[in-house]
């Protein structure tokens, strides 16, 4: 037996997480340095599994692991990785670091606080950092419905107490107001994922019924269900297969978030430290819209073609509508959440096209997203941390004080407004195309997003960084070391794939051309094809 | 060769990337090393000139791929240069006078303490827009659009402390993205049409589309060349744009980035001349604004907005040759590159007279400075005459030619167009001149200011008059230049293609016209100007006088429908999605804790009643089964 | 004597108990007619047993009565350690779990 590389993954960072919590109270620093370490770890895991992905070879999944749990329910822990969740383990490993020395001081005691052998908020910190990494990378590597489901919900729990436990320094509010509001947008998280999780359960409970009814035994493991639709050994009724689809969408699209369902992001993005806000939009939510790709159109292609209109509608939706909310926005964070809710409406437009740019745009839009969403918000963090203040208003002219500080937050909008040259650019414009080939007028649309996006990005930056300075502002120290250590590597990896997106490219796009054929789909053709030989010159 | 058109963009690049983020040790060289780095792609652009002329005509084009970008099924983008004579126009016109303002720079921007960054951002402007006239494809050259863009948004705004400059670059990057969603629009559609968007394949294979497609696509590219060149109806923008630094003007919004929708139309040739209603539709457009420009900029008293207003004029003038197809490409790429000198040039003069001036921008305050600052009156002068298209300078031979095709346009149309061109060649006279009067001429108006700074006007350093004569050069020889033996002409021909027009009166009869309302505008602003002393305050003016100092009130719509309507829009956006999607949320919530809050009632702590409802359902129970056994 | 008559015993005592759980106050009371009610199944449990002839209900009876001395201990101590706390011994007065 080989070495397991995907239970190492996802097992890594879980150690990390009970090491880190098992730090005493008085050695915080350890913690932290512990908690970085383990994250590395992850991160070099996650990069050997990059490397020894092959992109070429045949099969849907490679390094997979089978083993078998819960007999009696065909349950199985298997796991396995195609080019879509390869990359976006990749994606989740490389943000934790960041995440982690973004979060460096936002979980110290509080000064003055009287030191208390059990009271050790620091280590639990980094510890649910590491212990919701863990979750997210073996949700990306199960194939297994059960295995994901499991940890698709597991990982609210460590969110809750990341989104209800830390928050940023009062500032003007009180420290009651901010505590309460605080548990209200934990609160919320948590409901409305529950309810997206207990209707997928039903789901998975039904997929179960149907296969222990038509194969003989129950099964959850990804492949063999879809063996047996190749097989015809598994025929789901229209409206079965229906229902089931939408037990599925439902969880995931309260997690991407797709409007309606989108009420609880701003709010947790808001309350929460910018640390933790990047950890659920960048990381987190990804899940979501990953669990579409690979559940949803893969175990349900005909009920997806049959949603498709109103999901496409749903998602133009979340683009215009996001980009407009973020536009009105009084506060930072919230208005980067409504920007993100955006574009994960560009994202699930992408998966729903069902054209290969526009599938192969979405994965690459979600790690392009969680890159700039990372490098925005955690310049943002900075900025609120040194002033205090969420507010919009009580920014102006920090540029001419913090001028680094000014510059990366610039960059990160910009590359949030899908700038060309910075990687959005290429993901948003693959979605579009891909849109646009197959529903022209879902691709017109979409486009206003770019426009909107202009509007917000700008209008931030133009409130918050020009103009006179004002008095909160002045004396506002510049970006340190270790902040700049956080987005300088952020900042230069979006201007690297903005360029020379193609290693990435490479190995999504076999993973989306499986994914094409398991919905029958295949792209549009050109009116007037030129001939290949002049195209490819 | 063809590796020298990737150091010509990336030679500016590095520039920028040095500049930004090399701190504060490049405080001081930082000037030089951006100049010097232009002066690099301006070498290497002779260099590739010097080559292609070693060619004939046919073989002229230089292509190559660089790398493979986006590659996703279908769609292949690569980033590949393609280089020939429009190109190479373009590339010799932005390294030049590129240059040249990198140098006149050094001396503007001496005092100002950031000025490695503003340095950093022309580098990054140059890299940017040659990396959108060298693009092999149109998805390449977007990238090069926005690039434009952004560097225009940096130094637009880059005085950021002040309010108004920050506004105005939002406002031209946001007008811009308006014109880019046409852009990208039209790359999506090229994508769906021809499975490409390459430059050579798509236009090639052109005539095989429908025409409704062609159409779009055409309209599309137009919106994107409105946007980019500040045509009606996205033209609002410029304007305000004039808040930024002097030789920012010059360069970016006179001479190179707002000739990138000229250059668009013209690169895009093929497609238009395919599609006859976007052809109208362009020379629509383009009639619109010379006249429209030319309106704004008879009111300004802000000595830039007068020459933005004329700006823009004169590219409206370059899309109306450019709409009319292989008639007016030539033309319209003629009258680019002599705008680019003489245009540059007086831009480079106002900002003289600003830098001498305790930057006042105000005409009603200048006059008579022509004794203090002679060599920027005499460089002024000369691109003056230039652009109202005095005989034997540059303006003269571009500007007629454009006419002259308008009037080939055929029947009613070409009526119109041609009647609209030499129209606005005269209120263009008019304007230019009343600049000229008011800047150069009349008594002095200059006050001391409200710290009591009276300016005291002085030529400028060197490293500023030199760039302005070698510009005033441009503007007197190059149309010169260009016309004699068709020079230019033949040049393009290859790559444009020409057609010779037919006007309805000969072309001599059109050159005499355009005469004759070039002296009634000078005479009519000397009449207004010259004769009679300027008042310092503005009078109130007719309605036309006070609409055009107002953009013909274009702000005034955009403000109360697109920017009240937005914000009225988000607002109650913001309140649907407060009480009534999450409306839901919390009302499912509250309903919820209302039913446990009533439930809970039953748990009154009373062990007695407890046990009451213990016997109260065991009974229950017992009777149930009892009653089943019975039935 | 015909065995059902015991059973009308125990549905007598049984309810006389039941109503005492209800109605009275004092925990002692209270816990003596929870005594009573056990008991009324014990006579239950031993007449039917007679009746049916087998030890079931017997062993049974004997398993009740277990439980009710562990109870009684276990009781008491609750009682007596309320008592003290709250000088009452009243069971309406201890309803802290109300929320």
């Amino acid at each position: 037996m080989s070495f397991p590389l995907l239970t190492a993954t996802a097992v890594v960072p879980a150690v990390g997480a009970v090491a880190t919590a098992a730090v005493p109270a008085a050695r915080r620093a350890a913690a932290k340095w512990l908690a970085l370490g383990f994250s590395l770890a992850t991160l070099v895991l996650a990069a050997v599994q990059l490397v020894r992905f092959d992109p070429d070879a045949a099969g849907p999944f490679q390094l997979t692991e089978s083993h078998a749990w819960i007999k009696d329910f065909g349950v199985r822990y298997e796991l396995g990785v195609d080019g879509i969740a390869v990359v976006l383990i990749a994606l989740t490993a490389l943000l934790i670091p960041f995440i982690v020395l973004a979060g460096w001081h936002d979980a110290d005691p509080l000064e003055g606080a009287s030191p208390n052998w059990r009271w050790r908020p620091t280590q639990g910190f980094f510890a649910l950092i590491l212990m919701v990494e863990a979750m997210v990378v073996i949700s990306f590597e199960a194939t297994d419905v059960f295995l994901f489901y499991l940890f698709f919900e597991a990982m609210l729990i460590p969110m809750y107490f990341l989104i209800g436990g830390f928050g940023d320094r009062a500032g003007e509010r009180s420290e009651e107001e901010t505590a309460a509001q605080r548990s209200y947008a934990a609160v919320k998280f948590l409901l409305y994922n529950l309810a997206g999780g207990l209707i997928m359960m039903a789901a998975v409970i039904g997929l179960y019924a149907v296969t222990a009814d038509q194969l003989g035994m129950g099964t959850f493991s990804l492949q063999e269900i879809v063996q047996a639709r190749a097989d015809g050994r598994l025929d789901l009724a229209p409206a079965a297969e229906r229902s089931l689809f939408l037990g599925f969408f439902f969880a995931f699209a309260v997690k991407a978030p797709l409007w309606p369902l989108h009420t609880w992001l701003p709010n947790a993005m808001g309350e929460a430290t910018a640390p933790v806000a990047v950890l659920i939009t960048a990381v987190v939510d990804k899940v979501g819209t990953f669990a579409m790709l690979r559940f949803c159109l893969q175990l349900f292609p005909e009920a997806s073609k049959w949603a498709t209109p109103v999901i496409v509608a749903l998602a133009l939706v979340s683009i215009v509508y996001g980009a407009l909310l973020a536009v009105g926005q009084r506060d930072i964070k919230r208005l980067v959440a409504y920007a993100s809710i955006s574009h994960f409406g560009f994202i699930v437009l992408g998966i729903f096209a069902m054209t290969t740019q526009g599938q192969g745009g979405a994965t690459l839009y979600m790690v392009n997203h969680g890159i700039s969403t990372a490098a925005l918000m955690l310049v943002a963090g900075f900025l609120i941390s040194r002033r205090g203040s969420r507010l919009i208003a009580d920014y102006g002219g920090v540029q001419k004080v913090a001028p680094v500080l000014a510059g990366t937050f610039l960059v990160g909008g910009l590359a949030t407004l899908s700038l060309p040259g910075l990687a959005p650019f290429v993901s948003e414009f693959l979605v579009l195309v891909g849109t646009f080939s197959r529903y022209p007028a879902a691709g017109i649309i979409a486009t206003v997003g770019i426009v909107l996006a202009a509007l917000y990005v700008l209008v931030l930056y133009q409130r918050t960084m020009t103009g006179p300075v004002k008095d909160g502002v002045r004396g506002m120290p510049d970006l340190r070391v270790r902040e700049l250590a956080v987005v300088a590597p952020l900042i230069a990896l979006l201007l690297f794939l903005g360029v020379y997106p193609k290693p990435l490219t490479e190995i999504i796009d076999p993973a989306v051309g499986h994914t094409m054929s398991q919905v029958e789909k295949s792209d549009p053709k050109p009116d007037v094809p030129v001939n290949e030989a002049e195209a490819a010159k | 060769m063809e590796n020298l058109i990737g150091l010509l963009v990336a030679a500016p690049l590095l520039g920028a990337a040095v500049l930004l983020c090399g701190g504060r040790r490049l405080d001081r060289s930082g000037p030089w090393v951006g100049t010097l780095l232009a002066a690099v792609s301006f070498a290497l652009a002779v260099a590739l000139f010097a080559d292609m002329l070693g060619r004939s005509g046919e073989e002229r084009t230089l292509t190559t791929t660089v790398f493979s970008w986006v590659p996703v099924g279908g769609f292949r983008a690569d980033v590949g240069f393609q280089l020939d004579q429009l190109s190479m126009t373009f590339v010799l016109l932005i390294t030049g006078v590129g240059t040249l303002i990198h140098l006149y720079s050094v001396g503007y921007m001496e005092h100002d303490e950031r000025r490695r960054r503003f340095f950093g951002y022309l580098n990054l402007f140059l890299a940017a827009m040659l990396l959108l006239v060298v693009a092999g494809n149109y998805l390449l050259l977007y990238v090069g659009w926005e690039g434009v863009g952004l560097a225009s948004y940096l130094l637009i705004g880059f005085w950021q402390h002040k309010p108004s400059a920050a506004t105005a670059a939002k406002k031209a990057f946001l007008v811009n993205r308006v014109g880019d969603m046409g852009l990208s629009i039209a790359i999506m559609l090229m994508f769906t049409t021809f499975g490409t968007f390459a430059f050579g394949p798509v236009l090639e294979g052109a005539g095989q589309a429908g025409e409704g497609k062609l159409t779009a696509v055409g309209l599309m590219l137009l919106l994107a060349a409105c946007g980019k060149s500040a045509q009606v109806p996205l033209q609002s923008w410029l304007g305000d744009a004039m808040e930024g630094p002097t030789p920012v003007s010059a360069l970016i919004h006179a001479a190179t980035m707002v000739t990138a929708g000229v250059y668009l139309i013209t690169r895009s040739g093929a497609l238009f001349d395919a599609a006859p209603t976007a052809q109208t539709a362009v020379v629509t457009v383009g009639a619109v604004t010379l006249l429209f420009g030319a309106i704004v900029g008879c009111a300004k008293d802000d000595i830039k907005k007068a020459l933005a207003g004329s700006t823009m004029s004169q590219i409206g003038y370059m899309i109306l040759a450019a709409g009319l197809g292989p008639v007016g490409y030539v033309f319209a790429i003629m009258h680019l590159v002599t705008h680019g000198f003489f245009k540059a040039g007086l831009f480079l003069g106002a900002g003289s007279v600003m830098h001498g001036m305790n930057d006042e921008v105000d005409m009603r305050r200048y006059g008579g400075l022509r004794k203090y600052m002679p060599v920027t009156f005499v460089t002024f002068g000369l691109g003056y005459l230039a652009i109202i298209g005095f005989p034997g300078l540059s303006g003269f031979f571009s500007k007629d030619k454009i006419i002259e095709a308008a009037f080939a346009k055929g029947g009613t149309e070409g009526w119109i167009l041609g009647g609209a061109a030499l129209l606005g060649a005269g209120i263009t006279a008019f304007y230019m001149t009343r600049v000229m009067l008011m800047t150069f001429f009349g008594e002095r108006r200059w006050q001391p200011d409200a710290d009591g700074n009276a300016p005291h006007p002085h030529e400028s350093p060197k490293t500023m008059t030199v760039p302005m004569v070698i510009l005033a050069f441009g503007s007197v020889f190059a149309g010169g230049l260009f016309a004699v033996n068709d020079t230019f002409l033949k040049w393009l021909e290859p790559v444009t293609g020409h057609a010779h027009g037919n006007p309805p009166v000969s072309a001599l009869t059109v050159t005499a016209a355009t005469m004759v309302v070039l002296v009634l505008g000078v005479a009519l602003a000397w009449a207004r100007y010259g004769r009679k002393p300027v008042p310092v305050t503005a009078p109130r003016g007719s309605w036309l006088t006070r609409a055009a100092r107002r953009d013909l009130l274009q702000d005034d719509f955009n403000h109360i429908v697109l920017v009240r309507g937005g914000e009225h829009l988000t607002r109650s956006l913001v309140y649907v999605d407060h009480t009534l999607v999450d409306g839901v949320v919390n009302g499912t919530a509250a309903s919820v804790g209302g039913l446990s809050g009533r439930m809970r009632r039953l748990q009154n702590g009373y062990a007695r009643s407890y046990a009451v409802s213990m016997f109260g359902g065991a009974a229950v129970l017992i009777a149930a089964t009892l009653l089943m056994r019975a039935v | 004597m015909n065995p059902v008559n015991y059973l009308y015993l125990a549905a007598l005592l049984f309810t006389i108990g039941a109503t005492g759980v209800l109605l009275r106050r004092n925990a002692i009371v209270v816990f003596m007619c929870v005594e009573l009610m056990l008991n009324a199944c014990n006579l239950a449990f031993v007449t039917f047993s007679r009746l049916h002839g087998n030890l079931d209900g017997q062993i049974i009876a004997f398993f009740t009565m277990v439980v009710a001395a562990a109870e009684v201990v276990i009781g008491l101590a609750i009682i007596v350690t309320i008592f003290r706390s709250r000088h009452s011994a009243s069971v309406d007065d201890a309803n802290l779990l109300k929320l």
